[in-house]
């Protein structure tokens, strides 16, 4: 199986009690030669992985995948680089690649969904590509399986979070906060709201991500979404040199 | 001009582009986060509304008259023109309020800012003059206003940073990426990101998602409207060529739009040629770039074969950006408009020029129109020429004062 059900499947049947845990780390940060170990380790808890493709204008990132990204870049990380590496390992749990459409562009969309088959990617999470333009790449992927991951906030309007999630395939991803990446401000109350709201129009499983830290805001909202994303968290965490293992251990127990 | 470019050119001219898509053919569209779609869609709504609107319009009028001194004046260059041996007009935008064409949007967009009720305005700069600008109509009216402004581009604009601050808008010097323009645009983004409800981005170029690069066009196109009026009136007759520097690109689509249906007008737009034509050493995107996707667009683009955008380098803070406003992308497409670049060392010579014939003081971007005027017009003797002058040079004196001193 692979693609949107794929992912679908191993969201709903997460490894441990409560969400499914989605962490979400920057290819090749700190350095390129702990990549495949790093995604080893974090696949024995993860139950889907979000690798981002680093990006030199991350506009939707806050300071932290701001610094990774440029940093992997100047460690010579590029999405060939990423598919050539995940050709070499295999993973029981499904990868999806969060990246900036510009990257994705200049692969060729052809050439991005065979390199995807081969290396075992599932989807695509792309922060700059609203469902205006999304047509393209959508088609493309579907006929391949692939899925393409929609992403919705709380600025967007209720017929128009249907008209995503319609489209959304493997997960709608619901973005906790107006704002970048990896927000210090604790989650707003009425954020369960929305949450609710989201999960009662998606056919498909709803993912919450931006800004969540620590067990607390898992806790909060693991009654509204079926998994949740962790990014700037863990990118930290793996920074600081600490085992992202303990980190994703510590968020359900 | 092929017929299949002449029936997009009619397209563009009947109103037709942008299209439902925001698109300008193959260019343009709406590459923004989710989080900005409702924003941007209440913004087209609104435009569409307020730039119909005759009240709208007369008091932008009224205060692009009383407050930003247009329209401006028109100057014969006649020592210029005896040097080159054609006849020389400059639309003279470096009279305006705040010293450049920048104004013309700035007060637009907030005075549409404050009839769609928002709370703040956030703004990006390069030179520092959208900067202005900005903060200069935001006083005006009353709205609160912060500016985004690469670190490198506070040190050689600070003249600016101090005219920003003494109009009460808060100015944020950008650390990451770059450092310049592009890097403070992508910090205006994820401010705005934040609050896209009650803030309002004023983005200082024809660049960005739809339906920007045709709001932006068309606040700036009074300047093509006043200066073809007054070829006509005061220079008897229409331009042979007609010359504007390109960054983003906001006063070249202003100046050429009146143009663009007079099609024995030729148009040249002027990118920043940098030190040298190697990737990284210039900015002349138009020349040298490939489509791709940044800030909100499909346009041309400096970026390396995995996507990555590209450094670039110009003398003049307000051209040193890698990208270029879709609509010029499609005039390039369909050629329509010529588009070249020059070099540093060029511009600062025609800058002195400029000082030394004329007694005005250009900005380094304007100067880079000055360039290819020169050059043209050894080829094209006896014919008439208008430059769009779109800034003064007042806010370069650190660079100037640099480069004399060395």
């Amino acid at each position: 199986m692979i693609g949107g059900k794929h992912i679908e499947e191993k969201i709903r049947t997460p490894k441990a009690a409560g969400p499914a845990i989605i962490p979400f780390i920057t290819a090749g940060y700190p350095n390129t030669g702990d990549f495949k170990q790093t995604l080893h380790e974090i696949a024995k808890k993860a139950d889907v992985i979000e690798i981002g493709v680093p990006f030199s204008d991350p506009m939707a990132d806050g300071v932290t995948i701001q610094r990774s990204s440029h940093l992997a870049i100047e460690n010579g990380v590029t999405l060939k680089w990423i598919f050539n590496q995940l050709k070499e390992i295999q993973l029981d749990i499904p990868i999806v690649l969060m990246s900036y459409l510009n990257p994705l562009y200049v692969f060729g969309m052809e050439d991005l969904v065979e390199a995807s088959i081969a290396s075992g990617v599932d989807g695509f999470i792309v922060p700059d590509l609203p469902i205006e333009e999304s047509k393209e790449l959508n088609n493309q992927l579907i006929d391949a399986d692939l899925a393409l991951i929609q992403l919705v906030t709380p600025a967007t309007p209720l017929d128009r979070i249907e008209l995503i999630s319609d489209q959304s395939r493997g997960f709608v991803y619901a973005v906790t906060v107006k704002g970048v990446t990896g927000g210090e401000d604790a989650l707003s109350a009425d954020v369960t709201d929305y949450l609710q709201q989201v999960h009662e129009i998606s056919r498909i499983p709803v993912c919450a991500g931006f800004g969540i830290r620590e067990k607390s805001d898992v806790e909060m909202i693991a009654d509204y979404v079926d998994g949740v994303i962790v990014g700037s968290a863990i990118v930290e965490t793996i920074e600081q040199g600490n085992s992202p293992t303990k980190f994703l251990d510590q968020l359900k127990n | 001009m092929k017929n299949e470019d002449q029936n997009l050119l009619k397209a563009l001219l009947n109103g037709e582009l942008p299209d439902e898509s925001g698109r300008f053919g193959s260019f343009g569209g709406q590459y923004a986060p989710e989080t900005l779609m409702p924003a941007l869609k209440k913004l087209e709504k609104n435009i569409k509304i307020f730039l119909n609107d005759e009240t709208f319009q007369e008091e932008f009028m009224n205060e692009l008259n009383s407050w930003a001194g247009r329209p401006t004046a028109l100057t014969y260059a006649s020592q210029l023109s005896k040097r080159w041996g054609v006849e020389v007009f400059l639309k003279r935008e470096d009279l305006t309020h705040t010293g450049a064409h920048k104004i013309n949007n700035a007060l637009g967009q907030a005075m549409l800012a404050k009839k769609l009720g928002v709370k703040r305005i956030v703004a990006e700069t390069g030179a520092g003059q959208h900067g202005v600008a900005s903060a200069a109509a935001c006083a005006r009216l009353g709205l609160p206003c912060t500016v985004y402004m690469g670190a490198i581009d506070i040190e050689r604009q600070s003249p600016n940073v101090d005219r920003m601050k003494q109009l009460g808008t808060e100015v944020i010097s950008v650390m990451s990426g770059d450092q310049t323009l592009r890097a403070a645009i992508d910090e205006a983004f994820r401010d705005w990101v934040s609050d896209p409800e009650n803030t309002h981005y004023i983005i200082g170029s024809v660049v960005g998602p739809h339906p920007f690069p045709y709001l932006v066009r068309e606040m700036q196109s009074i300047i093509g409207k006043e200066a073809r009026q007054q070829m006509l009136d005061f220079g008897e007759n229409l331009p042979d060529a007609v010359f504007a520097c390109v960054g983003g690109g906001s006063n070249a689509i202003g100046l050429f739009h009146a143009f663009l249906g007079d099609t024995e007008v030729e148009l040249f737009g002027i990118e920043a040629g940098g030190t040298s034509d190697d990737l990284g050493e210039n900015a002349a995107t138009l020349a040298s770039g490939k489509p791709g996707i940044l800030h909100g667009t499909y346009s041309m683009l400096l970026h390396d074969d995995d996507g990555l955008i590209q450094e670039t380098h110009s003398v003049s803070a307000g051209l040193d950006y890698p990208g270029v406003g879709p609509e010029h992308a499609f005039l390039q497409s369909i050629s329509r408009v010529k588009y070249t670049s020059a070099r540093d060392d060029e511009a600062l010579e025609l800058l002195r020029e400029v000082c030394e014939y004329e007694g005005i003081l250009p900005a380094i971007e304007s100067s880079h129109a000055f360039v290819e005027a020169r050059k043209w017009a050894k080829e094209n003797q006896g014919k008439r020429i208008l430059i769009g002058l779109s800034g003064r040079g007042d806010k370069d004196m650190p660079t100037l004062s640099k480069l004399m001193n060395e």
